[in-house]
């Protein structure tokens, strides 16, 4: 089959690779009907996020038809039947996952011992992400194994077209959790770092949670434009102080939940702040930038909440920890336990409440990945998130 | 909506990317300043060695003993003067600067077969070509520097995306359409550990 294959930093290749099999009873074979690039495979691509190794198969959002199942997933999945698969494997027995912590499920991460030593404890297992979280085969792909399937999928209606339900995979889940994190109140100003994918999804559900206020920061003029569609006010913060502009919109008081949609590979507008970060990271000093961190902190309002989806490796650097305790502030984080969330999503999409579709900016065929990589990395082309056609 | 979309999709799609890096010009390109001064300097440099090259073809050949070479040397003094305009003239030098990189190799060439036989100016050979590798490896810095330079964000906005709400009415219309969705204790914390202000609310 062909799959998009990580070669190394900036190196993803069509290739063809063996089919994959049912290895276990729980395990279903499915055709990828859609898959997308995640901001968080950027990543990989750049090679931020140490495990992966040459030959993984990318990818973590897709969807597909079930072609073939194992003896154990009895009756609860048939051949095809359509499935949205969540980008955390759930096992669906563990205590963990009992209590909806899906996202630290404690079973289906394979390479267990090596994430208990990376983070103390191990998380639930990816698919297409590093080795620390099981070296799953990714779904940009034609074909994907999916493991402990009878728990790891989501059903969606037949009236539902692909590209209506592929995100609930995800970015849809992952913003809805960020934006619930925030427990968002009808007072409330909500401040959103970062107008990529996830940055729209959660500035959406805070508008549909009912915030008094959704404002987004960026720089890149056309995300700044799709969220003001979505109803945000917009700070490009290329152009204007964020801290002066947030103490603006609040009459000095600080947004009271603010989340970060941009994680570890965060560009401060500040050169020099940027030029410190960047080069520690180089030299291993740390791992992950932090300047979206630091900004939050500072300017949260306090007793208020910081709500964190985007994605952090490893260690950072000046995290000003006297504002953080001494501001009383909440912090929430974690990958999204996205089985939680979908059965009320599917739900708001077939009502018509939300078409998270409208974030497609460009599609294109599996064979166009690597190159559809690097015009998503640039923002070429006015991207923002990419749908691919087996 | 989706058949517009997808329709402006087809169209949107630039084969550029085939080319590598160093050989596209991109006005978003934001080298550091060292790397853009760099450039600069290679452009009057360009200019300069072009001149002289034009003008005094014939006596660098003499001094390098291959008098045979003079027109050669003038034909490169033009190549010199178009890669100095471009370098300056152009938004992005990248393209010029990796020109420059393929000069140098060429003018190596040119002069390499100086040392062979019995040319009595060996020496002013060897200086010629010393100076020449240095050069190039700077050409080669520069130019890796500036094909690798971050791109800023597009400086306008060529796709309209003012209409993509994702909601079916307008977007105030759709603040708090959720607002009965009772987010899980479990998540946001029990009732009585919120700020008291959300309480009292
Ligand atoms: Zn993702
Ligand atoms: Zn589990």
């Amino acid at each position: 089959m062909r799959a998009l294959v990580w070669h190394g930093t900036e190196d993803i290749r069509c290739d063809t690779v063996p089919d994959p099999k049912i290895e276990d009873d729980r395990d279903a074979i499915i055709k990828v009907t859609a898959c997308a690039i995640c901001g968080s495979d950027l990543h990989l691509y750049d090679h931020f996020m140490p495990g992966m190794e040459k030959g993984d198969v990318m990818g973590h959002e897709f969807m597909g038809e079930i072609v073939e199942t194992g003896k154990g997933i009895n009756g609860v999945l048939k051949k095809g039947e359509r499935i949205v698969v969540p980008f955390t494997i759930i096992c669906g027995e563990c205590d963990q996952c009992k209590r909806g912590f899906f996202s630290v499920c404690e079973r289906s991460n394979r390479n267990k011992d090596i994430a208990d030593k990376a983070f103390g404890h191990t998380t639930a297992g990816l698919f297409g992400y590093t080795h620390l979280t099981g070296g799953y085969q990714g779904g940009q792909a034609e074909y994907v194994r999916v493991p402990f399937a009878d728990k790891t999928h989501i059903k969606v209606p037949e009236n539902l077209t692909d590209e209506q339900v592929l995100f609930l995979g995800d970015i849809f889940p992952t913003g809805w959790q960020a934006a619930v994190q925030a427990d968002i109140q009808p007072t409330d100003t909500v401040a959103i770092w970062g107008a990529g994918p996830v940055g729209q999804m959660t500035l959406r559900s805070a508008l549909l949670l009912g915030a008094k206020q959704v404002v987004c920061i960026d720089s890149v003029p056309e995300r700044l434009e799709m969220a003001r569609a979505g109803g945000a006010i917009t700070i490009d913060n290329s152009q204007e102080s964020t801290v002066e502009r947030l103490n603006e919109l609040t009459g000095g008081k600080g947004p009271e939940k603010c989340i970060d949609a941009v994680g570890m590979e965060a560009h401060s507008p500040r050169a020099l702040e940027h030029a410190y970060d960047r080069v520690k990271q180089a030299v291993m000093l740390e791992s992950d930038r932090a300047s979206v961190l630091r900004e939050m902190i500072y300017v949260c309002r306090p007793a208020g909440i910081l709500s964190i989806p985007g994605v952090y490796g490893g260690l950072i650097d000046k995290v000003p920890m006297g504002a953080l305790m001494n501001k009383g502030l909440t912090v929430r984080t974690g990958q999204t336990h996205v089985n939680r969330w979908t059965d009320d999503l599917v739900k708001r999409i077939d009502d018509g409440q939300i078409d998270p579709s409208f974030v497609i900016t460009h599609r294109a065929k599996l064979e166009q990945g690597p190159e559809m990589y690097k015009t998503f990395r640039d923002k070429k082309d006015n991207c923002i998130k990419v749908v691919l056609r087996p | 909506m989706s058949e517009a979309m997808s329709q402006r999709y087809r169209s949107g799609f630039n084969n550029r990317s085939e080319l590598p890096n160093y050989l596209v010009s991109d006005p978003r390109r934001r080298p550091d300043p060292v790397t853009r001064e760099l450039a600069q300097g290679f452009g009057w440099f360009s200019i300069g060695l072009g001149l002289t090259e034009l003008a005094c073809g014939g006596a660098i050949a003499r001094w390098l003993g291959m008098p045979r070479s003079a027109p050669v040397i003038r034909a490169y003094g033009v190549r010199e003067l178009l890669q100095g305009v471009g370098i300056l003239g152009a938004s992005d030098p990248t393209p010029w600067i990796s020109a420059r990189v393929f000069g140098d190799a060429l003018d190596i060439a040119t002069v390499l077969p100086g040392l062979e036989g019995h040319n009595p100016h060996k020496d002013n050979v060897l200086i010629a070509l010393v100076a020449l590798a240095g050069v190039t490896a700077v050409d080669v810095i520069c130019a890796r520097n500036l094909a690798e330079a971050p791109l800023a964000p597009s400086e306008k906005v060529q796709r309209d995306y003012r209409r993509r709400s994702g909601f079916r009415r307008r977007a105030e219309a759709m603040r708090g359409a959720a607002r009965g969705f009772k987010p899980p204790p479990d998540i946001i914390g029990p009732e009585a550990m919120r700020p008291w202000t959300l309480t009292n609310a």
